[in-house]
């Protein structure tokens, strides 16, 4: 080698330059949430190349499902987004609902909007809180789990559980709130709204986390469309898509008369109808502030929703009612629904041969589609800055696995 | 003491002074450890507190004091682990090159007049230098780990903290300039008096240049937002991840050392060092330096002000680091070669004119110069009215 070294200068320059190396980020890594495997190309500090290796937390859940009745997949649902087990229980329920063309209670409806959006609230908590810890910052993290903790406290009021509820099933929820709820729920809401503002200081208009934020994994329009990305990565890349208000009459009836705006950048501006700090100058649309930005957002809307959840559903004096049976049949068909959770559009469909036990019964995960784009936003950054998009993409394992 | 030792048990000279040096070296090792401690026990009190939390409360009683000493006999009972593709012997020594560096610091540290392990000439130099050689270790740590995780660490670590050491030299030496010597003891005289004579406060490049410090020195013994050889989120533990036990401990008591030294050292050079905000023993009559008594309740004061300047300094260290998130690599660089660096440099100019155009200050009787306080103490003459020119060219030298 050295005599070629000698003669020809190209060489020395492909010997100077620095080896590519192949690391493993997970799948124990701090920062992969849960237990993602993220294989890097790396030159130096440099990330050529990310391929996200999924499948560790495999368990069958919708073979499982064929095997059992509708109602008693419930509880697979809650293990999937397991930081919004309220929504995956909505989305499975929502879908037997459809296909068993089962109408719920009026009271039972604003019950599953209230919890639902109370649900969304705590997975953006915790989205947002380990947000900060990827980027190294600690004290947000645990800031934001106090407050989810007081949710936590209201759901483990209301059916008993603080992660895997079963609280909203087929034909309803299992039970109604006990007395003092309600006064409780809205003490928390007019406590912890002051605190998002502390949120906004300590995250959103820090100099320090709009540096590493800002202009970092861009996702344009287009790629958010092309990759089936949903809930807040696609809002953050400006399209305004809300399956709340864009989805299947089913559920879209299910926030029929609750006022809300869905929190996407149009015509250069978030909806302005509370107080929020202003997008930095460096941020772009579809980069990672703006993905964690529309999550902030988002909280906010959600108490709104949860408010007006509050009056509606203490208006309504009729029976809450059942469930239905444990056995009850469907009939033969199938049925897709997407209802619109924390980290994106969830899509269940159920196949039926008649039995109550469904034939075939799938999930469409958001978070799979959305991490599916990580190898176009890491191209060429830094390693640092892998977390950074990761963390902003907000992926649960539970749910791209099942 | 090694005079006390000769004279009055008339032992041999080599073995007054290594007997000296031993209990020196003790001393001093003694304060590290105990400092870690203390410090570590702090930190997870202030962080619990700042995380409203309560942090450790039942070890030890109350308050959760004994938890430091706990971590620290669990660490001992661990098992020591080598990855199986190490270099043994660099694996082994890297903990015990940081922690060696750190230690060594002190010794020409000063933490009263004369509690000074050896006094140095060229303290300052003496300190920053032996500092430095910290990164030898983190650096061995990460390359002889065989783990890549370990070795980003030791990469970033590299580029980092020898990029900000030469902001932090330009920021050392204008105190030093002032001063007119490199002796941290005669730094520290120099600021005697009320709190207006203390450098930080000698005129505006100096107080600049003190933030420039705070920063630089943050960032020169990695801690947040600067941490980035160890960034939990990227590197999983940088370049200790593949330690565990007491070669683990070490690594850690040395960042708190290094820490409480850049935090003491931030306290000599623009803080008074021991002299306190208001100068209690002189206007005591305690500081003419007639009685021993009086000099050592003096020093032990002096050294308690100290103590508590680089607590103060160390805290807020904690308090950055549970508040901010962490720059990146790039970020860290161009904070330091963009704007530390030019800084760092003008402000040397700055207080240099300074000092030239008005070296009474801007109120003259402000400022006592520090030879009318403790006059008598100092070798050789002290005070304002010493010439910069000369000085200040021997500076330049060993800030370049």
């Amino acid at each position: 080698m050295a005599h070629l070294l000698d003669d020809d200068p190209r060489i020395i320059e492909f010997d100077v330059r620095t080896d590519e190396m192949l690391v493993n980020m997970g799948p124990q890594h701090p920062s992969t949430h849960g237990v993602l495997r993220l294989v890097l190309r790396t030159d130096g500090e440099v990330v050529s190349e990310v391929e996200p290796h999924i499948g560790y937390l495999h368990r069958c859940a919708e073979k499982i499902g064929e095997n059992i009745t509708h109602r008693q997949f419930i509880p697979y649902t809650d293990r999937m987004d397991y930081l919004a087990a309220m929504n995956m229980n909505l989305g499975w329920a929502l879908a037997v609902e459809k296909l068993m063309k089962y109408q719920v209670s009026e009271r039972a409806r604003h019950l599953r909007v209230l919890i639902a959006e109370l649900n969304r609230i705590a997975s953006h908590l915790v989205g947002m809180g380990a947000y900060g810890l990827d980027l190294g910052t600690f004290s947000p993290f645990l800031y934001a789990f106090r407050e989810r903790e007081k949710i936590l406290d209201l759901f483990e009021e209301a059916c008993g559980a603080r992660l895997t509820y079963s609280y909203i099933t087929v034909g309803g929820l299992t039970a109604d709130l006990p007395t003092g709820w309600l006064q409780r729920c809205e003490s928390f809401l007019e406590q912890f709204e002051p605190i998002i503002q502390e949120y906004h200081a300590l995250l959103t208009t820090n100099a320090i986390f709009v540096k590493r934020t800002a202009n970092i994994g861009v996702m344009s329009r287009e790629l958010a469309i092309d990759y089936g990305c949903s809930g807040p990565v696609l809002r953050g890349s400006g399209v305004d898509q809300d399956m709340r208000r864009d989805g299947e009459a089913i559920y879209t009836a299910m926030y029929e008369g609750y006022a809300f705006e869905v929190a996407v950048m149009k015509d250069g501006h978030y909806p302005r109808d509370h107080d929020y700090p202003a997008v930095p100058a460096d941020a772009v649309l579809g980069d990672c502030w703006h993905r964690f930005f529309v999550r902030m957002l988002e909280v906010v809307q959600s108490m709104d929703l949860v408010r007006q959840a509050i009056d509606r559903y203490s208006a309504c004096k009729g029976p809450l009612g059942d469930p239905v049976k444990l056995t009850e049949k469907m009939p033969a068909g199938d049925a897709y629904l997407e209802t619109e959770c924390p980290k994106g559009q969830m899509g269940f469909y159920i196949v039926s041969d008649g039995s109550a036990i469904p034939w075939r019964a799938r999930a469409r995960s958001s978070s799979f589609s959305n991490l599916a784009v990580t190898h176009e936003l890491c191209r060429g950054c830094l390693i640092a800055d892998v977390p950074a998009i990761v963390g902003s993409l907000d992926v649960v394992m539970g749910e791209i696995d099942r | 003491m090694a005079d006390f030792l000769i004279t009055t048990l008339e032992l041999p000279a080599w073995l007054a002074w290594s007997i000296t040096a031993m209990v020196a070296a003790v001393l001093i090792l003694n304060v590290i450890a105990g400092g870690a401690l203390v410090f570590i026990w702090a930190e997870r009190k202030i962080a619990g507190r700042i995380q409203d939390r309560l942090g450790p409360t039942r070890t030890g009683g109350k308050f959760g004091w004994l938890q430091s000493l706990a971590d620290g006999i669990k660490l001992l009972a661990k098992e020591d682990l080598m990855p199986d593709g190490a270099d043994g012997m660099l694996f082994r020594i890297a903990p015990y090159v940081s922690f060696c560096a750190s230690f060594c610091a002190f010794i020409a540290f000063p933490f009263a007049f004369d509690f000074i392990g050896q006094r140095l000439n060229v303290g300052v130099f003496f300190v920053i230098a032996v500092l430095g050689l910290e990164v030898f270790g983190v650096i061995l740590a990460g390359y002889a780990s065989a783990s890549k995780w370990s070795l980003f660490g030791a990469m970033r670590e590299a580029a980092q903290v020898v990029s900000y050491e030469v902001p932090l030299g330009m920021c050392v030496v204008v105190p030093v300039m002032l001063a007119g010597s490199m002796d941290l003891v005669t730094i520290a005289e120099k600021q005697g008096g009320w709190f207006t004579s203390w450098f930080l406060f000698h005129d505006p490049f100096t107080f600049v240049v003190f933030w420039i410090y705070v920063t630089c020195a943050i960032a020169s013994v990695n801690r947040a937002p600067f941490d980035l050889a160890e960034a939990e989120s990227e590197l999983v533990a940088g370049f200790h991840t593949e330690y565990s036990g007491l070669r683990w401990s070490y690594f850690f008591m040395a960042e708190y050392g290094s820490m409480f030294l850049v935090s003491a050292l931030a306290a000599i050079l623009f803080m008074g060092g021991w002299n306190g905000p208001v100068p209690v023993a002189s206007i005591l009559g305690l500081s003419e330096g007639t009685s021993d008594t009086a000099n050592y309740f003096v020093r032990l004061l002096g050294m308690i002000n100290l103590l508590g300047k680089a607590t103060l300094g160390v805290l807020a260290m904690m308090w950055i680091r549970w508040t901010l998130p962490r720059l990146r690599i790039d970020q860290v660089m161009a904070t330091c070669l963009k704007y530390c660096t030019p800084l760092a440099a003008a402000m040397f100019l700055g207080a240099m004119l300074w000092q030239i155009a008005l070296p009474g200050g801007l109120v003259p009787g402000l400022r006592r110069p520090a030879a009318e306080i403790r006059e008598g103490w100092l070798p050789g003459p002290g005070g304002a009215a010493r010439s910069v020119g000369e000085d200040a060219g021997t500076v330049v030298k060993v800030g370049a």
